[in-house]
């Protein structure tokens, strides 16, 4: 591919057979027709953007039970369980239908993320979802970070729900050191990711009344967000990527009079989604839209790994926040939101009332919050306050170590889920006894939900895939790593 | 089925022997109230019976599957009668019904890295073990769809293999010919 993309950068003409030399990938089959007209040129393109085995093929080149699987696209499931194969016209010519290519460049597909669609006139029949390409190395980047540094890392993965990425990675490092956490740290973390949940669902009710035409909640959905991320920048000092949520505790308490705060934010952001209710729920275009569209049964999320608003849309009621309690759930009152349908609608009220629900808990969060320390105070894993490096060289000699080598966690494997915005995030964890991760393996919420995505489109109009993409809400940054 | 069975409880028994110290348990910070999480060593032919016993037992989703490359830290802590290989397979499953969770973990030699792929039982795995296979270069046997899927179709090498060149690819903007 390099030779092939130096060749064309070199040579206007771009003709590849004006360089014998050249060595050309082979011709992808199934793909000519996505180019705009025959010829070597277009070819040549071709094989420079062509992601080869990953895209999806004519269906006269595919294999029959292959398609059988891949009608519908790359849903799997064992055979019967979810199409009737008799329902799949594996005859049907390929005059009839066109594969198109929708992203990675498109405005509403929530980043880079590039959809193949075979089209029968409107009706999608099948899609593949090719990712990759925001794909960073961030599990590699972790192994050459100490614990220390590895939040700055996560932090930037799911850049919508930053502080849930840096909760899952601490919550790992502190499993391994088996250390005890001081009670206001847990309540800390628990505010900051049911605010962070919060302007996560309210971005994605903005982007997916975008995605609707209902441009004015585009506007609504950032002016709400706007104050959580003000107040996240008042007390970790960045709106996103925060890297406040580390091993051992939190960066720093949270600033005087959070309360008023977070008090204002929970009064305005409940007040709005009664104005939200009455701009989505009630209207007719909307309901049209999105009730019956995408839909998915319970035995299709659970065979296809789904969590999250996906999973619960369906109608089972699992949140990890009350099924495996982590931090202090288990001692604030909400509810699970489920769905009945599993189609776009629920998974627009699942999210629309998790919202309440979060404010919900943040405001017993505010009422509970117990005094004491934000980090817990072991000497090993936590740095000394600022105020004792400038009167004791031990505590100087102490931070510089911490912040240099970082510290050691023993040897140990360990998994971690959490219940991030978007579905279960996982943090599998190895650990050699140094002090940087052997491996770090996140779980990425969206990667797997994106597998739904090919059985929501099935058999739905090209206009509405938009937005059934959005109601899977991928984050890629977060399903490239 | 009944040999199958039988295999399942051999390979929990190891576990529970060995390695109730070495897992850190769920990953709550407070130890209480969470349990440990099951940790089991199938061979790799005993794997996907493995797998399906327990999906026949109640665990309903596969919520994820990674690889691990331990080659420079081969000393690891395995139970007995588990052989260190240089890859390894991590298997989580999760049981809605009973909120647990089982991990497994399969050897797999550098020489010959196959394993049998679990989508005939998960087929949630499909994504999850093309990752794998991108990253690790490990082949799931009997996958439909074995290409990848993070990194480029024509990438040389995996990129999560501890002896992958790092910092082989010249940046972009020093000049260099190109990405190899």
């Amino acid at each position: 591919m390099s030779d092939v993309k130096a060749t064309s950068a070199t040579d206007d003409s771009g003709a590849p057979e004006a360089h014998p030399d050249t060595v050309l990938p082979p011709p992808v089959s199934g793909a000519e027709f996505l180019t705009p007209g025959p010829g070597e040129v277009a070819k040549g393109i071709l094989a420079e953007t062509s992601e080869g085995g990953q895209e999806l093929y004519r269906r006269s080149e595919t294999d029959p039970a292959e398609l059988r699987r891949e009608v519908g696209a790359v849903l799997r499931l064992p055979e019967g369980v979810a199409i009737d194969p008799s329902n799949i016209d594996i005859e049907q010519s390929d005059d009839e239908t066109m594969i198109i290519n929708m992203g990675p460049q498109h405005p509403s597909t929530h980043g880079v993320l590039r959809l193949m669609l075979e089209l029968d006139g409107e009706t999608v029949l099948r899609t593949k979802p090719v990712v990759g390409y925001l794909h960073t190395g961030m599990e590699k980047t972790a192994e050459e970070l100490t614990y220390v540094q590895g939040s700055t890392n996560v932090t930037r993965m799911d850049y919508l729900s930053p502080l849930h990425n840096e909760l899952v990675l601490s919550l790992a490092v502190e499993a391994l050191l088996g250390i005890e956490m001081p009670p206001r740290s847990d309540w800390i973390r628990m505010l900051m990711v049911e605010l962070n949940r919060v302007s996560s669902h309210l971005m994605w009710l903005a982007t997916n009344g975008m995605d609707l035409g209902a441009t004015s909640m585009m506007i609504y959905g950032f002016r709400e967000r706007e104050m959580i991320l003000a107040f996240f920048e008042k007390t970790t000092g960045l709106r996103m990527n925060h890297n406040f949520i580390r091993p051992g505790g939190t960066a720093a308490d949270l600033p005087d009079g959070w309360e008023d705060d977070v008090t204002i934010i929970c009064d305005t952001v409940m007040d709005r989604t009664g104005e939200y209710d009455e701009l989505f729920t009630g209207q007719p275009l909307f309901r049209q839209r999105s009730e019956g569209v995408g839909t998915l049964s319970a035995e299709e999320a659970l065979a296809l790994s789904l969590t999250g608003p996906l999973l619960r849309s369906t109608g089972v009621p699992w949140d990890l926040r009350r099924s495996m309690p982590y931090l202090r759930y288990d001692e604030v009152e909400f509810d699970v939101i489920v769905g009945t349908y599993g189609d776009n609608f629920d998974r627009y009220s699942i999210r629309l009332n998790e919202v309440r629900e979060s404010i919900r808990i943040i405001r017993q969060i505010v009422e509970k919050m117990p005094a004491g320390d934000y980090r817990v105070q072991d000497k090993k894993v936590t740095p000394p306050p600022r105020v004792r490096i400038d009167e004791s060289m031990e505590a100087l000699i102490h931070h510089f170590k911490v912040f240099t080598e970082g510290f050691k966690v023993p040897e140990g494997e360990v998994y971690v889920a959490t219940e991030s915005p978007r579905g279960e995030l996982g943090c599998y964890l190895v650990a050699d006894g140094s002090s940087k991760a052997y491996r770090m393996h996140i779980r990425g919420p969206s990667f797997v939900n994106l597998q739904g995505l090919p059985l929501m489109m099935r058999g739905g109009l090209l206009a509405d895939a938009v937005a059934v993409c959005s109601t899977i809400d991928p984050v890629m940054g977060e399903v490239d790593r | 089925m009944s040999a199958a069975g039988s295999e399942v409880s051999t390979g929990r028994e190891a576990s529970a022997e060995g390695l109730a110290a070495n897992d850190a348990g769920g990953g709550s910070s407070r130890g209480p109230g969470r349990p440990q999480q099951e940790v089991v060593f199938p061979t790799r032919e005993q794997y996907v019976e493995v797998v399906r016993g327990y999906r026949s037992d109640g665990f309903e989703m596969c919520v994820d599957v990674c690889g691990v490359d331990y080659l420079t830290h081969p000393g690891r802590r395995l139970p007995d009668g588990v052989e260190p290989e240089r890859f390894e397979v991590v298997v989580n499953l999760l049981s809605l019904s009973k909120a647990e969770r089982v991990r497994i973990r399969v050897q797999v030699p550098e020489g010959d890295a196959e394993v049998d792929s679990l989508f005939d039982v998960y087929p949630g795995v499909e994504a999850m073990e093309r990752e794998a296979y991108d990253l690790f270069g490990m082949v799931f046997v009997g996958h439909p769809d074995m290409t990848r899927i993070l990194m480029p179709e024509d990438w040389e090498g995996h990129p999560l293999r501890k002896d992958y060149g790092v910092g082989r690819v010249p940046v972009q903007f020093k000049g260099a010919p190109g990405p190899r």
